[in-house]
């Protein structure tokens, strides 16, 4: 792998930029793999880079249907962040919250991690309560979380309303100042060089039909329209389509697949100088690097894989973005997209064994997964590589489901993630 | 500025209506039916903007919405004031008004001279995503440095800094059929549609003249009339019709499901005099039975060195501005070309008198008649010539062109002279909204497009954005989309044109700087880069450089891109990809989608029919769900926590008098009512007599608590629930959702009485002396009226639903009556109760008297998670019942197993220190982080009548800690608390049940 | 936003109406004596699927009535709506959970 340095962009500047190199290979599949992963989004990339550098395992295959990066991976907020409610979760996020602060220089990769600040704001007494207790609980399991003031939340981000006169005034917020955003497609492609560059192949185009199993019911291969490749161990990470890609393996799975619509606005001058969260009026809202405002919208809320949402979500979304921000009414809308988030039924990811030996999942991640690439992507490739859950992933079993230990989020805090 | 450059004569401006507009603080002249472009091309300027990423200076590409760069800032009424300015409109769009101010973004210190075209200087360095190669060393400097620097260079213009003085508007529709375009097809369509009266037609077209492409058309002829004449008639016609809405300056944006169409129309920003409160813009979300695209096409620009000169354009555009707004966009034109259709706009600059010379890539025997006509007009054709390069900075000067040979040589240059260039590529059907309607593109390499193939909705595309473009052709294809059959005789047009990604050229194409996107400065360079980097896909090729991605979404660069990533791959172009188009079309206000959904009509608050009363008598309000709930009632001088103070000490000692309609109400009637109770509640109700209450207790199907409430027995097949405030909409739902689906065969209906009925409270010792005078036809008496009892009668003459309950633990009553008669219901006990002292209280006393008596609030004590186990409400489970909706979940592994979080008590050791509502709970302060939590407080008052602080909480195995001391987290650190029953407040005298 | 035909009101827009998940999807009439597993598939485990899906609506802002429809989840397009306690237009056979509610 060649480095990237700026003594490297500057000798490459002189000769035209002749000399690059392709960031990954486009390899036809091996017959056998270790691994094969199932889904070429960020989650699976860094799931493939940490399998090759943590546990030296590099006969590993990426399998992606379409291009790597082009599920949810490309089409979130980008919104990184980790001050969750549950010891589990908070365990789990700020895992790759530490694994974020080093992820540009890990990766050699600039993704952009940006920490601006996410600031949740609280607009009624639930949500103060609500918020203050997750302050309380961040601070005793070591994750910032500062609870500010209206005049406090004004002075974090200065475009904010706090009049007192509007529906929902604000009445406070929770400020995670280690949180911000980063620049999504760099993930995914700074994963795939890295876990190339190290022997994984990464395969695009190559959609996943069926699976193959011994007489003992473990995985033996599975089938693509690239052929039939062997493994031991496979890792579904197919976020939306993670429904899709079980039943094809027989197995029904406790997720549903919804659109989630987001927005950005025509790119300004630096405006907007953090990230806003606002579960009451859901609004959430950040400045890109190229000066887009981004604001995330809501789920419609039927099963679908259209990637195509309804404009009523939309509007929702902007009535609560100017309500807010009353100064935004003039920008406009430049693009809206969907994507298909797969939601489990305590809004908590899904992460490890599944009913059939060497067939492990990691979906489930709803509208908030991309802030855990590396921390969901390091703990899968332990549980790949050991065939056992890491500690942080444990308690993200399928089996919660019978047992009722749900790690309930959104019930807890009527927080989306 | 004058108008040097106004042709004498001609065009569609109205001349008799001259106007100004302040360009940069410079006054420019124009009339109506002019766009800020045509201005500033008639004043002999093409220098409108910066770009994005190296701020290199440039002119007008386009005449329309699929302008890259005369991005402008607009204060559209700048004699009002502030509040009506913003940032990013195209100059090719702006129709011009007297008194608009505008001005070019992104430059400093000024558009003429910008620094930052230093960056234009290290383009070597700033190629395609070169920010991931670097910026990342030492690792604080990305935010600190690094990023803030890219960020104030990036950005176009500047958000508006103060809230939006104007007001948007919003539409619903229905109509038969939605032509979207009024071009040639679109009119022929909508003349098709309509002409039998039977359908309503809408007629859409983003341009504030209908006509599309024939505006700029003064030669064709369609049945022998003029283009202009053809249009003023099928207007004229269309108008006539009642069945047709015709709407200009309306652009259609969004294709959504089920033929959901979004548009968007420009109200009044064109308007002389705008009246008070007229909308600017107004939504329009259309449900069409059919849809008919009529969109056209967008022109490619050819990719040459320096292409992005100002005074470089579209061929059609220059003939646009030549024919439809009179301006000369030059002295000295070259037209370059790869397509016949430019010859039209050469021609018809020759014509109007200005000197005019074409390079044509194409051989000799590759063009069409055009060629012979231009000549024979006198005019200069090189043709098999390629463009090497455009000379000049700020405007074009000349155009480098040479021969190309046989096997791809090239032969002596040479420089034409020139003020300024317009070019032509071919054409790109506008498949946009075919695109967002999910119909699946087919590629038609005979066009070198993307045409629309299998429709996935009731829509037909006709015309350009069809891939028709011949005159005739289009007119009839239109009208065959909007269901008729004519033939008409038209100009047959120039059509056809030879595919070029980027022109041969004779120096290293590693040195040149061809750009693609203009706006984002992507060069053919980069996209090359890209494809050697492995971004093969054209959404990572997209993305990499950002090509397509600008404000214009790569209407004039997307073909281009995708050609050259083709080209470089040498794989067919369908096989790269095509972008996935994606709303809007254009970019829209948000304020428009928005609409009125503003200020008080941005979520509309309910009120009870006693919020009067409160207002007029001081309350502090607080927002409960969609309602604002009286907070507490401060006298003069009394802060918040002294006024709850009184208020709870009055209510204990006296009478307190308390909206309660919020409250959820709903009726649960049919002979099966108690069987159904039986199936939605934890608790038995088929002993409960009539006249009977009981405190009922909702699952959900996982078996955690979902709601609570008072229910009261009115009759044996008649209940009347009461649910939280916030969970009265769900509550029902959610009986309904079994009632119908699960248990049809249970013979019971079930209405919502929120709104019919408001509820006053009274509680207190005195409560019963209150109500005394006005009830009739109920015996009030402790023996005849217990404690959880209801019963019907008058009140004031008012019907009344009168429940002995209390959620205070003090005697009470809670007063239903119909909602129109509650405030003079409540002024008459009101009055009536001063000689006891009454005293209004609100949501915080009332909440700080439940929590003295240890009663929850479902969604503060539980949060989703709780089980009535956790509560300590296992004794209102049935346990005879073998089945309710939450059961079954409650005997799951982790349900029953220890170590649950339960429902206790905490008293501080200080009592005046007030816990933080939120605040978590530990058994050793000094652990390490991450520290073993055990709970966390969930109601936390001080209460007078305790006199001290109290709180209730979740512990985990709090029921076997009584009298724990436990550590709970303060904003500075910890304090000790007692783990206590939750039940802090003895009542004497006459208690709720006594 | 879907257009949906309310098998007792016509079409009406999507607004007007709650999706509540899954067809035909029965409660289970002795839910005690079902094990934790199979209680966790009624409560949890979906179809899901990509094409076509039976679901339940209400058309809570209108005539307050449940019913089901079949939907493609890949185009979003309705193949019918009908009544609650009607088969699953397609099932046949397939489909044994699906007398009972729905």
């Amino acid at each position: 792998m060649r480095r990237f340095s700026i003594s490297a962009l500057l000798k490459e500047a002189a000769n035209g930029h002749q000399g690059w190199e392709r960031q990954w290979r486009a390899p036809e599949p091996k017959k056998e793999y270790d691994v094969v992963i199932v889904g070429g989004g960020g989650h699976g990339l860094a799931t493939a880079y940490y399998l090759a550098t943590v546990h030296g395992i590099t006969n590993v295959a990426v399998i992606e249907k379409g291009w790597i990066g082009g599920g949810n991976t490309g089409r979130n907020t980008t919104i990184i962040r980790s001050n969750y409610l549950f010891d589990e979760s908070a365990a789990l996020y700020n895992h790759a919250v530490n694994l974020w602060e080093g992820l540009s220089q890990e990766l050699n990769y600039n993704v952009m991690f940006s920490q601006r600040g996410v600031l949740m704001l609280a607009h009624n007494h639930h949500d103060v309560i609500s918020f203050k207790r997750h302050v309380y609980a961040n601070r005793l399991n070591g994750v910032d979380n500062e609870w500010l003031t209206p005049e406090e939340c004004k002075e974090y981000c200065p475009p904010l309303s706090i009049s007192k006169d509007i529906r929902y005034p604000v009445l406070g917020g929770a400020l995670q100042r280690r949180g911000g955003t980063a620049r999504h497609d760099a993930v995914a492609w700074g994963y795939a060089r890295g876990a190339d560059a190290r022997g994984v192949d990464i395969i695009q185009n190559c959609e996943v039909t069926g699976l193959q199993r011994h007489h003992d019911g473990s995985v033996k291969a599975v089938e693509t329209t690239k052929g039939v490749i062997g493994t031991k161990r496979v890792g579904v990470v197919a976020a939306g389509h993670t429904g899709v890609v079980m039943s094809r393996f027989g197995l029904r799975m406790p997720v549903e697949s919804v659109p989630l619509q987001a927005l950005v606005s025509e790119p300004v001058k630096p405006v907007f100088p953090c990230v806003v969260m606002s579960n009451a009026v859901h609004a959430y809202i950040s400045q890109s690097d190229k000066g887009e405002l981004v604001i995330g919208a809501g789920t419609d809320q039927y099963v679908s894989y259209s990637q195509q949402g309804g404009i009523q979500i939309i509007n929702h979304t902007l009535d609560a973005i100017c309500e807010l921000f009353p100064q935004f009414t003039r920008m406009r809308m430049l693009r809206s997209w969907g994507g298909i988030v797969d939601v489990t039924p305590d809004r908590s990811p899904i992460l490890g064994k599944t009913p059939i030996p060497g067939l492990f999942v990691n979906c489930g991640w709803g509208t908030g997964g991309f802030k855990a690439t590396p921390g969901s992507g390091h703990v899968f490739a332990h549980t790949l590589a050991t065939g056992e859950p890491h500690k942080i992933n444990e308690p993200f079993s399928l089996d919660r489901f019978r047992t009722g230990y749900l790690i309930d989020e959104a019930a807890a805090a009527a927080v989306a993630h | 500025m004058s108008q040097p450059f106004r042709l004498p004569g001609g065009g569609r401006i109205d001349r008799s209506k001259p106007l100004s507009v302040t360009f940069n603080g410079k006054r420019l002249e124009g009339y109506r039916g002019d766009t800020i472009a045509s201005m500033l091309l008639a004043s002999g300027s093409h220098l409108a903007g910066r770009s994005f990423k190296y701020h290199r200076p440039r002119g007008i590409l386009t005449h329309g919405s699929d302008e890259p760069n005369a991005l402008l800032s607009v204060d559209w009424r700048p004699e009002k004031g502030a509040g009506r300015r913003d940032p990013n409109n195209r100059a090719s769009v702006v129709e011009a008004r007297d008194g608009l101010s505008v001005s070019t973004q992104n430059h400093w210190p000024s558009l003429e001279t910008d620094i930052g075209v230093v960056n234009d200087l290290l383009a070597p360095v700033f190629v395609a995503g070169f920010y991931y190669k670097t910026f990342m060393w030492p690792r604080s400097f990305w935010d600190k440095v690094y990023e803030p620097v890219i960020r104030r260079a990036a950005g176009l213009g500047e958000a508006p800094e103060v809230p939006d003085a104007d007001r948007y508007a919003n539409r619903h529709a229905h109509c038969d059929v939605l032509v979207v375009g009024a071009g040639p097809a679109g009119l022929s369509a909508a003349l098709a549609a309509s002409e039998d009266g039977s359908k309503r037609v809408m007629l859409a077209d983003e341009g504030f003249a209908l006509g599309g492409s024939l505006l700029q058309d003064v030669t064709s002829k369609i049945d022998g009339q003029s283009a202009a004449e053809w249009v003023e008639a099928a207007v004229a016609k269309l108008d006539a019709r009642e069945n047709v809405v015709i709407l200009p300056r309306t652009t259609v944006f969004g294709y959504y499901n089920h033929n959901h169409v979004a548009m968007v129309e420009r109200v009044s920003d064109h308007l002389d005099e705008a009246r008070d409160g007229l909308a600017r813009e107004r939504l329009w979300q259309v449900r069409a039975g059919q849809v008919v695209l009529a969109t056209g096409s967008h022109e490619r620009p050819l990719v040459f060195e320096n292409n992005d000169r100002p005074g470089i354009m579209l061929a059609e555009s220059m003939r646009a501005f030549v024919n439809r707004y009179a301006v000369a966009p030059g002295r000295s034109l070259v037209v370059a070309t790869s397509s016949a259709s430019a010859y039209r706009a050469a021609l018809d600059a020759k014509a109007a008198g200005i000197a005019t010379r074409i390079v044509d890539i194409r051989l000799e025997q590759d063009c069409g008649p055009e060629l012979a006509q231009a000549r024979s007009a006198g005019i200069e054709v090189l043709t098999g010539h390629t463009v090497i390069k455009a000379l000049g900075g700020k405007r074009v000067k000349g155009l480098v062109v040479a021969p190309l040979g046989n096997g791809g040589a090239i032969g002596t240059r040479r420089t034409l002279d020139c003020d300024c260039v317009g070019m032509s590529g071919g054409w790109t059907p506008s498949v946009h909204l075919f695109s967002q309607s999910r119909g699946k593109l087919a590629f038609d390499a005979e066009l070198d497009a993307f045409l629309p193939g299998q429709s996935a909705q009731a829509e037909i595309s006709a015309g350009a954005c069809h891939g028709v473009y011949d005159l005739k052709a289009v007119i009839e294809d239109g009208a065959k989309a909007g269901g008729g059959n004519i033939t008409v005789e038209a100009t047959a047009s120039f059509t056809g044109f030879q595919p070029v990604r980027v022109l041969p050229t004779d120096v290293d194409p590693g040195k040149v700087r061809a750009f693609i996107d203009f706006q984002n400065d992507v060069t053919a360079k980069d996209i090359k880069l890209a494809v050697r980097e492995g971004f093969t896909s054209i959404e990572h090729v997209k993305r990499y450089t950002t090509t397509g991605m600008a404000t214009d979404q790569g209407k004039t660069s997307n073909m281009n891109a995708l050609g050259l990533v083709a080209g470089v791959l040498d794989r067919p172009l369908p096989s790269v990809g095509t972008t996935t188009f994606r709303p809007p079309y254009t970019p829209v206000s948000f304020g428009a989608l928005v609409g009125p959904a503003r200020d008080e009509l941005f979520d509309p608050v309910r009120k009870t029919p006693i919020d009067a009363w409160a207002e007029a008598n001081g309350a502090a309000f607080e927002p409960v769900s969609l309602w604002r709930r009286a907070w507490y009632f401060p006298k003069a001088g009394e802060d918040m926590h002294a006024a709850v103070q009184r208020e709870c000490k009055a209510v204990r000692t006296s009478v307190g008098i308390f909206d309660a309609s919020t409250l959820g109400k709903i009726e649960v009637v049919g002979p099966d009512a108690a069987e159904f109770m039986n199936r939605i509640y934890t608790n038995a109700w088929s002993k409960l007599k009539v006249g009977g209450c009981r405190y009922g207790l909702m699952l959900r199907e996982d078996g955690f608590v979902y709601d609570d409430g008072v229910v009261a027995r009115l009759a044996e097949d008649r209940f009347h629930v009461t649910t939280t405030t916030g969970g009265a909409p769900r509550v029902m739902a959610h009986m309904e959702d079994y009632l119908q689906t699960e248990w049809p065969d249970l013979d019971v209906f079930l209405t919502s009485i929120t709104e019919q009925y408001a509820v006053i409270a009274l509680q207190g010792p005195n409560a019963r002396k209150v109500l005394e005078p006005f009830v009739t036809d109920i015996d009030l008496s402790e023996e005849a009226f217990p404690h959880m009892a209801v019963r019907e009668g008058y009140i004031c003459g008012v019907p009344t639903r009168l429940f002995r309950v209390s959620f205070t633990g003090e005697a009470g009553f809670e007063v239903n009556v119909p909602a129109d008669y509650a405030e003079s219901v409540w002024k008459a006990l009101y009055e009536h109760g001063k000689q006891f002292g009454i005293t209004p209280y609100g949501t915080e006393t009332m909440h700080v008297l439940r929590c003295e008596m240890g009663f929850i609030i479902v969604g503060q004590e539980t949060d989703g998670t709780a089980t009535p186990d956790d509560l300590g409400l296992s004794g209102l489970v049935s346990k005879v019942k073998t089945d309710f909706v939450g059961k079954r979940s409650l005997t799951r592994p982790d349900i029953t197993a220890e170590g649950r979080k339960q429902l206790v008590g905490l008293l501080t050791k200080n009592g005046q220190e007030v816990l933080d509502e939120g605040a978590q709970i530990v058994a050793d302060p000094s652990a390490q982080v991450p520290m073993p939590m055990l709970g966390h407080v969930t109601s936390s008052y001080f209460s007078s009548n305790c006199g001290r602080s109290i709180a209730m909480a979740m512990v985990k195995n709090g029921r076997a800690r009584m009298g724990e001391t436990l550590w709970v987290t303060t904003p500075s650190g910890f304090t000790e608390a007692v783990v206590a029953p939750a039940v802090f407040h003895q009542v004497q005298g006459a208690k709720a049940d006594a | 936003m879907l257009l949906i035909r309310c098998p007792y009101c016509g079409e009406r827009p999507e607004v007007e109406f709650h999706c509540g998940g899954e067809a035909h999807i029965a409660r289970p009439d002795t839910p005690a004596e079902m094990t934790d597993a199979d209680w966790a598939s009624f409560l949890y485990y979906r179809t899901n699927p990509k094409g076509l899906h039976a679901e339940r609506w209400v058309h809570n802002h209108g005539c307050g009535r449940w019913f089901n429809a079949l939907r493609d989840t890949v185009t979003d397009a309705f193949v019918q709506t009908y009544e609650m306690g009607a088969p699953r237009p397609d099932a046949g056979n397939a489909s044994s959970t699906a007398t009972k509610a729905a």
